[in-house]
């Protein structure tokens, strides 16, 4: 079942539904880019249909809504840590297949991975449910289909958005009232077949490849192109790690907040132990652990392919025009050569 | 009510003990129970957290044995006895006592390394039944640097001990790295009923555990502990990833077999 609804009616449905929901969406912040005279396009509340932008790939992730850049994880005085619950909203949040796909590796990590969940994405991921938005095809830097991220089952409803207005498809029962006003349609969402990019992920057979992969001289490329500074981790969509960083709200206060904070491995000191060498020195060192996480390291600890769902962000934040992509095919060419070497069939 | 795993509890230092001039011991009173070799995070409101191995533990308390060496180490030690640490834990498999029971055990430290094997070792120690016999190999840097003179000492009555100083002169203590010393223990008579432990700074391991192939030393019968840098123990934060491992939550202790492997 679809509807179809003009620009008049998708800002009524957009102002019902926030009655209930927080309502999450790419949004566009003109002037506010990492360059002069450009905007920035990033994940933020919504109350109406003209706040979405929907024409061009959001310049961060979707991740920011359920695991902030910066988040505080207690409150402190010099005898207690009272931990910090926000009071939250249901969510509805709208993505891409790519975007609600990389919510699985995220969820992955902070409620699927050791002995314990992570309570305070607990707490988000269950306020939160997404809705689907169709993809227009995204860039010359996208590579979903080759990470099997283009579809989704995950999501209350469907939406495709142009300049007229609004077209559904009704999933969710719940949902389905604040649709059966309006004028019915056949309408299901499209999810994209095919991008410009191909990427082909290598198959890393046993741990004497893995290291012989790791003093690969493909990597010392890295060295002299990649400058550290983390941009790739914070546009990826499904990058999770972060530091733990006390505030003090005055130099002589003895209040403060305990603060989560994303971190990058791609930045020098992500390794470092007090009184102790860094693990990973270089940036070439760095961009393998990066990589082979993505590409190896997170399907061998859970087999559910790789970490990365192809958005592309970090090639396009990359002021180095370090291509992920080329990367990994780089990479997989590698492994090849590699196991030629060892006497392996590929 | 969602359980917060990352909520520190206030815990009471009940001493603090100067082992050597850098290495202090703090006792801290808590009734949470530890598995040899496993570790907690302490927190310092204001300062931050870290993850600091179990150096002791006994009816209401637990030691930890560190240096001032980072930003939470340096505010403990400005801690005296009667004021509050922050603990959450334990975290970590610890060392895998039902593969040590009833055989040789042989332990290999370096410096400060002793801390998180120094629990099993007194363990042991009052309960020599449950062991064939302990050989400990214990290397310190300098005089300076020997931490647990007291057990050291005791050890010596039961345990067959090498204590040795990396380039110094001692009396009670050989010169030279540990690595040089391991081909003094009786393999031959050990057959295949043996456990060894080592422990210490990355290259003190690594060098270790080649010699221990060199000597003939099976790769399943050792283990290793692995310290990195965490924000979570809990395995979110992704500091402690090594390839599919996380040291918070497969290690710290590894076999061999996986340790040898383990590259940054």
């Amino acid at each position: 079942m679809g509807y179809r609804l003009n620009k008049e009616q998708s800002n009524a449905l957009f102002a019902k539904l926030s009655e209930k929901y927080d309502i999450y969406a790419p949004k566009r912040f003109p002037k506010q880019g990492r360059y002069s005279d450009t905007d920035v396009i990033k994940y933020d509340k919504v109350t109406s249909f003209d706040e979405v932008e929907y024409t061009e790939k959001s310049t961060y992730p979707m991740k920011e809504v359920l695991n902030p850049v910066h988040q505080t994880l207690f409150y402190f005085n010099d005898e207690d840590y009272h931990e910090a619950v926000k009071n939250l909203r249901p969510m509805l949040i709208i993505g891409r297949a790519c975007d609600i796909n990389a919510q699985k590796i995220q969820e992955r990590i902070f409620l699927g991975n050791g002995f314990h969940e992570d309570a305070y994405y607990r707490r988000r991921h269950d306020m939160a449910k997404f809705v689907l938005m169709e993809c227009n095809g995204g860039t010359d830097t996208c590579f979903c289909v080759s990470m099997n991220a283009n579809k989704t089952d995950d999501y209350v409803f469907g939406l495709k958005f142009s300049e007229n207005g609004l077209e559904i498809e009704s999933k969710d029962a719940e949902f389905e009232p604040y649709f059966s006003e309006y004028e019915k349609e056949d309408f299901k969402v499209k999810f994209v077949e095919d991008n410009q990019l191909t990427v082909t992920p290598p198959v890393i057979p046993d741990k004497e490849v893995l290291n012989a992969l790791k003093k690969h001289p493909m990597w010392k490329e890295y060295d002299a192109r990649c400058i550290s500074c983390g941009a790739c981790t914070m546009a990826c969509s499904t990058c999770t790690c972060f530091t733990t960083r006390d505030v003090v709200y005055t130099e002589n206060a003895d209040n403060g907040e305990r603060r989560r904070v994303s971190a990058s491995c791609q930045v020098a000191g992500f390794d470092q132990m007090a009184g102790q060498r860094e693990m990973r020195p270089t940036a070439g060192d760095r961009m393998r652990y990066k990589v082979l996480h993505k590409f190896h390291a997170y399907d061998a600890r859970f087999h559910e392919g790789p970490m990365c769902v192809g958005c592309g962000r970090c090639t396009d934040h990359c002021p180095q025009f370090i291509a992920l992509s080329a990367t990994v095919n780089k990479m997989s060419k590698a492994v090849e050569e590699i196991m030629k070497e060892q006497g392996k069939e590929c | 009510m969602i359980r917060n795993e990352l909520q520190p509890a206030a815990c009471r230092i009940l001493s603090v003990k100067h082992e050597s001039v850098h290495e202090w011991t703090f006792r801290v009173a808590t009734d949470i129970k530890v598995s040899h070799g496993q570790f907690m995070q302490l927190s310092i409101p204001r300062v931050g957290e870290a993850p600091i191995s179990v150096s002791m533990q006994g009816d209401g308390w637990l030691e930890f044995t560190l240096r001032p060496v980072g930003k939470v180490t340096n505010e403990i030690f400005e801690k005296k006895a009667g004021e509050y640490l922050f603990l959450r834990g334990p975290y970590g498999n610890g060392w895998p006592k039902h593969r040590i029971d009833g055989k040789h055990l042989v332990v290999i430290t370096g410096g400060t390394g002793l801390a998180p094997v120094r629990s099993l070792l007194n363990h042991y120690y009052d309960h020599m039944d449950e062991i064939k016999d302990i050989h400990l190999i214990s290397g310190f840097k300098n005089d300076e640097s020997i931490v647990f003179t007291e057990d050291l000492a005791k050890w010596k009555e039961k345990f067959t001990t090498i204590y040795a100083l990396d380039n110094d002169q001692k009396e009670g203590f050989r010169t030279g790295m540990v690595t040089a010393f391991v081909s003094e223990i009786p393999w031959k008579d050990f057959g295949e009923d043996y456990t060894v432990l080592v422990v210490g700074p990355p290259p003190m391991m690594k060098f270790t555990g080649l010699e221990l192939l060199k000597n003939g030393v099976k790769e399943e019968n050792i283990w290793m502990s692995f310290e990195r840098k965490m924000s979570c123990a809990i395995g979110k934060c992704g500091h402690c990833r090594i390839d599919e491992v996380y040291v918070c939550l497969d290690g710290p202790v590894f076999m061999y077999t996986v340790a040898k492997d383990l590259v940054d």
